[in-house]
């Protein structure tokens, strides 16, 4: 396209079949123990790659 | 839902419902602002004075064209998908352990009081650390991956019990099927090089408390005591132990209040000591503190937000980059839609628990009685306060269902909306402004990679 640059080929709908498994980090255990950053989380489930 | 926004020259296009980010020139920026709300003649009409007809018809058809594939103009589908979750049994797959309601500094901004949080100076013992990894192997269901972060007051006060914790969590492992990861946060006064193996070999997560500047982290950090400084005392361990764990898996974690709102100059300075691994976040406070953050505090505070993003792009370029944690969002291989619908999981699957083993919802409700959940003996007893925090998600909350960054902050942290509504589906307005910018800080920073220089 000309004039737009799409940066991601995901999209949220994708994950839905075999998301929630719940294996990934809780996000405080990562720095934040004040805010709720989630969207920096790494996914760990095998299926969703 | 459609966010647009202008930052450091890129136009940016967010399709919040999809996930999806576009990089778009100013003329599809024209289209997309009203695109649903007026007709493609109309809009071409209006274009023709600024843009070539040929260009407009298909800069029009792009558009549509990620509107049939559902990169644009989203629908929100996931209520009923999360609704499904509710069938799901209840597992708890993470702990904040408080393995010392003490401390050795005695910070002015401490929402744990200086380390006791509002209670009696207490260490945990190895049993009832022991006890608590029992409660969470036995409340984990399926869940493989366990965490466990050893919190304070200041964890390394009480290195006894976290070591009989980690020896007794990896024998475990050998006769489960779990895998414990620790995280140990710290605010490094106790710190030797002596611990360093033992920390890298164990803990898969360090956080260093640090504000940045001397001066800026001394006024806030003050020993006991008063005389010395902490700054000097923790910096040089800090350097050598992000070295030694190969500047990874840590990070270095400051915070800013209204004392110094020109906080990206604290960031810039520990990015200039070598970290690569940075967090710097604003305070948590009563409102009454004179050091909280005030609303009219925001202006500055997207100011100096805009000027990190801006140097780290230019940092990026010159092969000196460095991570700061809340501009890191991982677009393509992030977090499903379930977690980001669902958050960070507080009173539910992520408890706290204190040195006598009383289990609250976070790290940030200990001391709040009212909020107590049970403890590591008999478990979850207050069933009715984990079901409010179990239903709470970005639906539960009226005012995240027109914000665009609800799919990046997941609802906000149910504490912080608490302290400031009384309830946990209330909201941090203040909290959620500094929010939305660093999403637009951190998509910026992604265009920057993608497209280069504009």
């Amino acid at each position: 396209m000309k004039h737009i640059v799409t940066l991601n080929e995901r999209v949220l709908e994708d994950t839905m079949e075999h998301g929630g498994c719940g294996e990934c980090q809780t996000s405080c255990q990562s720095a934040c123990k004040t805010s709720c950053t989630v969207g920096n989380q790494k996914c760990e489930n095998e299926e969703q790659k | 839902m459609i966010h647009q926004f202008k930052n450091n020259g890129y136009n940016i296009v967010m399709d919040v419902n999809s996930g999806a980010i576009h990089v778009v020139d100013d003329l599809v920026n024209e289209i997309i602002s009203r695109y649903e709300t007026d007709t493609e003649e109309n809009i071409t009409d209006s274009l023709l004075k600024d843009y070539d007809k040929e260009d407009i018809k298909e800069a029009y058809g792009e558009v549509t064209h990620l509107k049939d594939q559902g990169k644009l103009f989203a629908k929100d589908i996931y209520m009923p998908y999360l609704k499904s979750f509710d069938s799901r049994p209840i597992v708890v797959k993470a702990l904040c352990m408080h393995i010392a309601h003490d401390c050795n500094l005695a910070c002015r901004y401490c929402f744990a009081g200086k380390g006791e949080y509002r209670g009696e100076r207490e260490m945990m013992s190895p049993e009832t650390g022991k006890k608590a990894i029992d409660f969470l192997v036995a409340n984990s269901g399926n869940r493989k991956h366990l965490e466990v972060d050893f919190f304070g007051g200041e964890p390394t006060m009480n290195m006894d019990t976290v070591k009989q914790v980690v020896e007794y969590a990896r024998q475990l492992e050998k006769t489960t099927d779990k895998v414990f990861r620790f995280t140990l946060t710290t605010n490094g006064l106790l710190l030797s090089e002596d611990m360093f193996d033992y920390i890298n070999k164990e803990m898969s997560n360090v956080v260093l408390s640090i504000d940045g500047r001397k001066e800026v982290n001394d006024r806030m950090r003050p020993v006991r005591g008063g005389k010395g400084s902490s700054y000097d005392i923790i910096l040089p361990k800090f350097k050598k132990l992000a070295e030694s764990r190969g500047q990874d898996n840590y990070y270095v974690r400051g915070t800013f209040t209204h004392e110094n709102l020109d906080f990206s100059k604290d960031v810039l300075h520990l990015a200039d000591e070598g970290f690569k691994q940075i967090s710097v976040e604003p305070v948590v406070a009563d409102p009454s503190e004179g050091y909280a953050i005030k609303k009219e505090d925001l202006a500055k505070i997207f100011e100096e937000y805009d000027a990190l993003a801006k140097e780290i792009v230019k940092r990026k370029k010159e092969g000196r980059g460095f991570n700061f944690f809340h501009f890191m969002i991982d677009i393509d291989g992030g977090p499903c839609v379930a977690k980001r619908l669902q958050g960070c999981g507080s009173g539910c699957e992520y408890l706290s628990v204190t040195p006598n083993g009383d289990l609250y919802p976070c790290h940030q409700f200990v001391g709040n009685t009212d909020m107590k959940m049970g403890d590591v003996e008999t478990g979850v007893t207050n069933t009715a306060l984990r079901s409010e925090f179990r239903k709470s998600n970005v639906y539960s909350k009226p005012a995240c269902q027109e914000c665009f960054a609800k799919f990046y902050c997941s609802g906000g942290c149910a504490a912080n909306a608490f302290n400031h509504s009384g309830d946990i589906n209330g909201s941090y307005e203040t909290g959620c402004e500094m929010q939305r910018k660093r999403v637009e800080c951190a998509l910026m920073l992604k265009a920057a990679e993608s497209v280069g220089d504009r």
